[in-house]
């Protein structure tokens, strides 16, 4: 009974093709043989070969996935909690404060993120004598800081849409309220919480503001040595990289997507 | 309608307080810093700025015509990207919301594909495409358009552009959540009492998704006038926009308490339209509830 | 020793939120045993008043004593009372034979114990074939069952039931209502209902309360709700009722007699706290008048001219609606209890309406 007009029709493929071109682009010139990356130089696989010798590339990416590692996983546990405690529990005191610091992040400049926390960062150092060195530790602090923002949109949003009704159910049926979170809640916005850890683990790895902010020497991430690079121009290794990721993550969304589709029908 | 049983909460103020005192640690704390540092002197020391207190940073801010017209420039340049968000991601979201189920969700999933992929690299892309020997002067020159590549690169069109293009799918995803919820029913309703297609959309399309539009906008707008990479990547040396000012004198000049006072003017700007969606984000909330 | 007829102890229960009072003062003494139905319409703060019962709620003001004890301030995992909710509440993410045994493994029974208890109901409710499946797997009724056996396995001293019938088809309808009375008969276990349907009610339950905007109007059983409503609202809510307003002419011992406007000289029988002018309503059941072409013969029925201005046949019943003199329409059933060989009653025709004064109800509010 819903129908599309071709006005819309027309958008929507203009829009999909705005968005996918840059993508197919990039792949298509990561096979480029020249150096003058935008100027075709016959068909090589050469750059991906390049790129898994670049010593400072798998570095970063070693030192990204770790952070994007940890911090996702913090930022889904404060996530849920926030999540929960904003659905669930009413009213309490400072719930405003506590509401508006948790979508804040969503829409906060990250160079104001960025600042603020590094500046934080040198004022404990100060005080407290850490931290004495800027990486890891303050890289991976300020990513589960905004991470934990979406992590509770999304739980938020689950645990809106649930039964309520389940839960109280459990309790009459004997189980404390804190049990009840284990036994019934967590597993019905389990798939929301993966969706909000793999969500923080893509912004983490993806971050390039924030990092290059509150990083130290020798702590640089995949964005970081990336954007150093691209600073200078188009690249064609960084055609190579970006190509890879750009299939990794495409294969995985679609993969899923596939597989939950399947379950759906199955069931 | 419940009101919380009144037994042991110690484990509720436990789920409470965590993230809450994190955030007031990593959060909150960090900008009651910039105030005070905004409010400093930069002197050569670690760390660079001095303890005392004055306005000079804002006073020059104020007096100085570059930051004004900075600052200007950066909400035009996000006040632009939002609206070209607007009209290219409208007709999207409602196409999306229109399809059947099946087709819906892979629709969907190919809108927040990109969003996936690395905003640095998809930023990257769009050098490639719009420099001099990239794919669209290319393509101009082949369709015979144009004798010489047009500059397009390291113009003001590129920003926008690089602007619009990273942040269209926050655009296109809230505003799908409202028409979806929309029952599109009371569209052919007003067709059946003589209204035409267009008198159909501003009539009963358009207020019911003004909530989306508004996210939507806010969601692009706001973190749009803060951009860094962008500008920086795509953008001239003249093209001067406020998340290049501040990163610059920050990490450039050495001048913390001016990018501070920067960063400030930038908090104080953006904090009606911030103030705006939350308010916006809790009658959405209540009235889908 | 708890006296059995006042198993639950209600006294001035009330549930405010802010300042809507939702429940309002309400004391109820509910028997052991008995299956207890709260009948209202929506909003009416029955499912409120539930709510309280399973301790989800905490009353603004009052007690609540189940079995002599006060449970006021008892959470509701530590209550002695289980609620079937009206979404049913099953467990999505665990089996049939998981979401029945919950109660039991956060009791800490022993798996030995467990397993009998849950094959013990499993019979009860006829779920043998469905022990493994999962929850999106059943059908409605099947469901129901489920959230009844997850309930009953705890053998609970009151058992709460949130609207049960009201999502079953209305075969699978009448079915569960024989299959609930059945169990509680069994059991013994007293069920406290809330619905919003009055035949559910009626059919179901050895007494009913009435519930309006937090009050209770009117508990008793059945028959007497139906028979001897109290209050215009219960008479009207249950069934459907004619009333009459007039004021009071005479007020004899054992009767009152009425000059209405609609139906003219009334009687009703029985005692009632009324005086000469007073302002009553005369209420009479469709199924206590008697229509027909000829005057009736018994001098002490109340009749009342009228002319046939709509009727049906419903096979087993025939429905009138019968105009009077006044222009007031009044409805009259009748049992089509044999073929009569008489001259059947047919639209436009002039006829008489009668009852007997016993069947007159007076109302006064």
């Amino acid at each position: 009974m819903k129908r599309r007009s071709r006005f819309v029709f027309s958008v929507l493929v203009f829009g999909y093709a705005f968005l996918y071109i840059p993508l197919v682009s990039v792949i298509f010139y990561s096979f480029n043989d020249s150096k003058l990356a935008t100027v075709w130089g016959g068909f090589s696989t050469r750059w991906y070969g390049e790129l898994f010798r670049n010593e400072q590339i798998l570095d970063a990416t070693i030192l990204s996935i770790r952070v994007a590692a940890t911090s996702a996983t913090l930022a889904t546990i404060f996530g849920t909690m926030a999540g929960l405690a904003l659905v669930r529990f009413g009213r309490f005191r400072g719930r405003m404060l506590f509401s508006g610091m948790i979508t804040a992040p969503l829409v906060m400049p990250e160079v104001i993120t960025g600042l603020s926390l590094l500046l934080l960062f040198v004022t404990l150092q100060q005080v407290f004598g850490w931290p004495a060195q800027r990486g890891f530790s303050t890289i991976t602090i300020a990513h589960t800081t905004f991470s934990m923002a979406y992590v509770a949109v999304i739980v938020q949003s689950r645990l809106s849409a649930m039964d309520q009704s389940l839960e109280e159910a459990a309790m009459d049926l004997g189980c404390r309220p804190a049990r009840v979170v284990v036994d019934i809640t967590l597993p019905l916005i389990a798939p929301a919480m993966v969706a909000g850890w793999l969500l923080a683990f893509t912004l983490s790895l993806d971050d390039l503001v924030i990092a290059s902010f509150v990083s130290g020497p020798g702590s640089n991430t995949l964005p970081m040595y990336i954007f150093s690079k691209v600073k200078l121009g188009v690249t064609p290794d960084i055609n190579a990289l970006a190509s890879l990721f750009i299939l990794i993550v495409s294969i995985t969304l679609l993969s899923a997507w596939f597989v939950i589709k399947k379950q759906e029908r199955n069931s | 309608m419940t009101t919380p049983i009144k037994e042991d909460r110690l484990w509720q103020r436990i789920t409470v307080a965590t993230p809450y005192l994190w955030l007031l640690v990593f959060f909150l704390l960090p900008f009651a810093i910039i105030l005070r540092i905004s409010l400093a002197d930069p002197i050569i020391a670690q760390p660079p700025y001095s303890q005392t207190i004055s306005f000079d940073n804002f006073l020059f801010l104020l007096s100085d015509k570059m930051y004004a017209l900075t600052y200007l420039k950066s909400v035009l340049m996000a006040a632009a990207a939002t609206v070209l968000c607007l009209l290219l991601g409208f007709p999207m979201a409602y196409g999306i919301a229109c399809s059947n189920q099946a087709t819906r969700s892979l629709l969907l999933l190919l809108v927040v594909l990109p969003f996936w992929i690395s905003f640095l690299l998809r930023v990257y892309a769009w050098m490639g495409l719009l420099n001099n020997y990239g794919v669209i002067n290319n393509v101009l020159i082949w369709l015979g358009l144009t004798d010489q590549p047009i500059q397009i690169m390291y113009t003001d069109t590129a920003i926008f552009i690089g602007l619009t293009y990273t942040y269209l799918p926050f655009m296109i995803l809230p505003l799908y959540a409202t028409l979806e919820r929309m029952d599109l029913d009371l569209i052919d309703a007003a067709m059946d009492l003589g209204a035409s297609r267009t008198t159909a959309f501003w009539d009963i399309t358009w207020p019911l998704a003004r909530a989306g539009v508004i996210a939507g906008c806010l969601l692009v707008f706001i973190p749009a006038m803060g951009e860094y990479v962008i500008p920086y990547l795509l953008g001239g040396p003249e093209t001067l926009l406020i998340g290049r000012v501040l990163f610059d004198e920050f990490f450039v000049n050495r001048d913390w308490p001016l990018a501070s006072a920067v960063a400030v003017v930038l908090l104080a700007l953006l904090v009606v339209p911030i103030v705006f969606l939350q308010k916006s984000q809790a009658g959405d909330a209540e009235q889908a509830s | 020793m708890t006296d059995n007829k006042r198993f639950i102890r209600i006294r001035g229960i009330s549930k405010h939120f802010g300042d809507f009072a939702a429940v309002d003062n309400v004391d109820l003494d509910i028997g052991r045993g008995e299956l207890f139905s709260i009948l209202g319409g929506s909003g009416c703060g029955k499912t409120t008043l539930l709510r309280v019962l399973a301790g989800f709620e905490s009353p603004t003001a009052g007690s609540i004593e189940i079995d002599g004890v006060d449970i006021t301030s008892v959470p509701p995992y530590e209550r002695p009372v289980n609620m079937m909710f009206q979404s049913y509440a099953i467990f999505p993410h665990m089996t049939v034979e998981k979401n029945i045994s919950y109660g039991l493994r956060k009791d800490r029974v022993s798996g030995a114990d467990i397993a009998k208890r849950v094959d013990e109901v499993i019979d009860l409710v006829q779920l043998g074939d469905f022990r493994n499946r999962n929850p999106d797997q059943l059908s409605g009724g099947q469901r129901q069952r489920v959230a009844l056996a997850r309930a009953l396995i705890k053998r609970p001293k009151v058992l709460l039931l949130d609207e049960p019938l009201a999502a079953l088809d209305k075969k699978l309808r009448e079915h569960t209502q024989f299959e609930l009375m059945n169990i509680q008969d069994e059991l013994g276990i007293t069920f406290v209902v809330v619905t919003h349907d009055q035949e559910e009610a009626m059919t179901l339950s050895t007494r009913i309360a009435v519930m309006e905007q937090g009050r209770f109007l009117q508990v008793g059983e059945p028959k007497e709700i139906y028979e001897y409503p109290n209050s215009r609202f219960v008479a009207d809510f249950i069934g459907t009722i004619n009333t009459f307003e007039g004021e009071v002419t005479a007020a004899n011992v054992g009767s009152i007699a009425v000059n209405s406007q609609d139906g003219g000289a009334l009687t009703a029988l029985g005692e009632h706290d009324v005086e000469v002018g007073d302002a009553v309503c005369i209420a009479v059941r469709p199924e206590k008048i008697f229509i027909s072409h000829d005057e009736p013969e018994d001098s002490d029925d109340i009749r009342i001219k009228g002319i046939v201005d709509d009727l049906g046949y419903l096979g087993n019943l025939s429905l009138y609606r019968v105009r009077l003199e006044s222009g007031r329409i009044i409805l009259v059933s009748q049992q089509n209890r044999r073929r009569s060989a008489k001259r059947s009653i047919e639209w436009e025709e002039e006829i008489w309406v009668s009852w007997r004064p016993r069947s007159s109800v007076v109302l006064v509010d």
